[in-house]
């Protein structure tokens, strides 16, 4: 009750608001996250940090990622390595920058590919229900009973190695649990008065599913984009780690950390600078993904 | 006699559930005459509402309509196809719904999701169509139509939500509303105004009515003929005057008796003894018999038929015809 009389209260509000002629746009939002989450404003920017970096790594690093000193192997962080050298004397520094690309690129690209999927596959299933929802339950299933890095495993040697190999293989281990989340966001959905008045109106079932459906996942969509993105680094990382990955002289983060496993005891930094690359922008895309929903989910609106 | 717009004839929809058939609208028949409100009335769970959604093919699953004609202008709509039930829905029939804070989506603007429903059935450009969504918010009495065009559904108020899915009930001119319980949710004075408007929206645009409504008094007001439904089936109809003054049906009688009249107040109010049967378990007889105070032992066995006392007043009771017999 008192949650309802907040609302009210709110509702009026933005009424007064609206009758000012204020209407909330989307740069409005934005800016009122700016405004309520300083921390979100922030993992926004150490993700566009990272983003500039990968793009311009060759810009920034006088070495190529395969440039090897064997004369100055392991050396420690110095003015000439800022984050020193690895087993083969290549720069750490620019190792990292080119692993960025690889990491961001394999957790964005791939998830965006499941969601897409997942989206299609859960709102049909939920919406239309019956022997179609039956089916593309079990087939979520199937993937999910599957160890999803054993299943990455088998479509890796399948295809083969190469970076549009890692973006197919974790596409298709990732597609069902968003598809899960969805179907269950769309069985409330379809069951809501206003989709019912809706088709009341004599609303056919695809505008119904783009209008109405849609658009209230869009929360839940971002908040599993931001936890799928992260684990999708890290399950390159493991690919890479196996061998099926990431090949060198190329570079990834979740390779480097594991090719400096070995050096932990006398090189630290080898392993312990990409695993801090890595911490940072899985955080930075979760304080983001909550920072997003905050503003972006209606019914969350000011509260 | 009206030109009939609606006719339903021995309507049957079931719950067809694994327990076994649930008769929740069960040999209804009912007329709806062109531009003339039509009322339902009746306890919760008597079929009223599953009544208003047979008619608009909105029954959830395991409900559906198992028999019976559903009659706009003479076209049976059970029979239509599914391409051609949307169509109607709309367009021929809208329907406006109990609930305003939850029958508009949340996160589209309340204007678009008007303009929606004209573009769902009419071509016509959106510039266009937002001037019919504004002109037509004009005539439901939404003060500062191009702002409210704006607006989310959160930012207005629950008579401003109600007024906008009137605008959305009314924006592609249909011959037939179904206001299913639409003030139940509002509070006293703006349920007399969205009352109102719907009066003037059935009296300015030949419009016809459906009212569904568990409170009398907005079916007194409102409605020139009215059906009592009890358990699935209707016990009582007639124009609303005859209905009110001269109620034959115990089960009506119970139900204007229970309304309070502030000048003399009782000292308990009056009820009606005992709760709705399952309508899985019907009684032999008459579904009223165990709460009805001139039950006679033929209730208790057979089901009473329909009797007709003249002028269009119907009801479902022994109690006429043994009245008849005793004379004799």
């Amino acid at each position: 009750m008192k949650k309802r009389e907040h609302l009210e209260n709110t509702a009026e509000q933005e009424a007064l608001a609206a009758q000012l002629g204020e209407s909330d746009t989307f740069i409005d939002k934005m800016k009122r996250m700016a405004a309520d989450n300083k921390l979100a404003v922030f993992s926004a920017f150490v993700i566009l940090f990272f983003l500039l970096l990968a793009v311009c790594a060759p810009l920034l690093t006088p070495y190529s990622f395969e440039d090897q000193d064997l004369l100055s192997r392991l050396s420690a962080p110095s003015a000439k390595h800022l984050l020193g050298t690895d087993e083969l004397g290549r720069d750490v520094l620019t190792r990292l920058l080119y692993g960025a690309r690889v990491s961001l690129a394999v957790g964005i690209i791939p998830t965006i590919a499941s969601m897409v999927i997942g989206v299609l596959l859960g709102m049909i299933s939920g919406y239309v229900g019956g022997i179609v929802d039956a089916v593309i339950m079990r087939l979520a299933d199937v993937v999910l009973s599957f160890p999803s890095l054993l299943l990455a495993m088998v479509i890796m040697y399948t295809l083969g190695d190469g970076i549009t190999s890692i973006f197919i293989a974790l596409a298709i281990t990732s597609w069902a649990g968003v598809a899960r989340v969805i179907r269950s966001e769309t069985l409330t959905l379809r069951e809501t008065e206003y989709v019912e008045a809706a088709r009341s109106m004599g609303v056919k079932d695809f505008t119904i599913i783009l209008r109405h459906v849609f658009p209230n996942c869009i929360p839940s969509l971002i908040v599993l984009f931001t936890l799928d993105v992260p684990s999708a680094i890290l399950s390159e990382s493991a690919l890479s780690f196996l061998g099926i990955g990431v090949q060198l002289p190329n570079s990834s983060w979740g390779l480097m950390v594991n090719m400096g496993r070995t050096y932990l005891y006398n090189a630290p930094w080898l392993s312990l600078v990409p695993s801090a690359a890595i911490m940072l922008v899985v955080l930075a895309f979760n304080f983001l993904g909550d920072g997003l929903r905050d503003v972006l989910d209606p019914h969350l609106k000011n509260s | 006699m009206d030109e009939m717009l609606l006719e339903i004839k021995h309507l049957k929809s079931y719950f067809f559930t694994r327990k076994g058939i649930s008769p929740a609208v069960d040999d209804v028949s009912l007329q709806v005459p062109k531009g003339k409100i039509v009322g339902i009335v009746g306890e919760s769970g008597c079929g009223k509402s599953m009544t208003a959604k047979s008619v608009m093919d909105l029954l959830k699953y395991p409900g559906r309509v198992a028999d019976g004609e559903i009659l706009l202008e003479g076209r049976d709509l059970t029979k239509l196809s599914e391409k051609e039930k949307r169509k109607v829905r709309g367009e021929d029939i809208s329907m406006i719904f109990q609930e305003p804070m939850t029958s508009l989506n949340p996160v589209v603007k309340v204007g678009k999701q008007v303009r929606e429903a004209i573009l769902n059935h009419q071509k016509m450009d959106k510039a266009e169509a937002k001037k019919r969504v504004i002109e037509v918010f004009r005539q439901v009495g939404i003060s500062e139509p191009e702002k409210r065009y704006e607006c989310y559904p959160h930012e207005l108020s629950g008579g401003l939500r109600q007024r906008v899915m009137i605008a959305m009930a009314m924006v592609c001119r249909p011959k037939l509303m179904i206001a299913d319980e639409p003030t139940t949710a509002l509070d006293v004075t703006i349920e007399a105004q969205i009352l109102k408007l719907i009066k003037n929206l059935c009296d300015t645009t030949g419009m016809s009515c459906l009212l569904i409504s568990h409170n009398l008094g907005v079916i007194a007001q409102m409605c020139d003929y009215v059906y009592v439904m009890y358990a699935g089936k209707v016990v009582e109809q007639g124009d609303v005057f005859t209905l009110f003054d001269h109620p034959q049906h115990p089960y009506t009688k119970g139900l204007l008796a229970s309304i309070i009249h502030l000048d003399e107040l009782p000292e308990r109010l009056s009820t009606i003894p005992g709760v709705v049967p399952n309508l899985m378990h019907l009684p032999e007889g008459c579904a009223f018999c165990s709460r009805c105070s001139e039950a006679m032992e033929c209730c208790k066995i057979k089901k009473p038929e329909l009797h007709d006392l003249g002028d269009g007043h119907v009801i479902r009771c022994f109690l006429p015809a043994e009245r008849e017999a005793a004379h004799e």
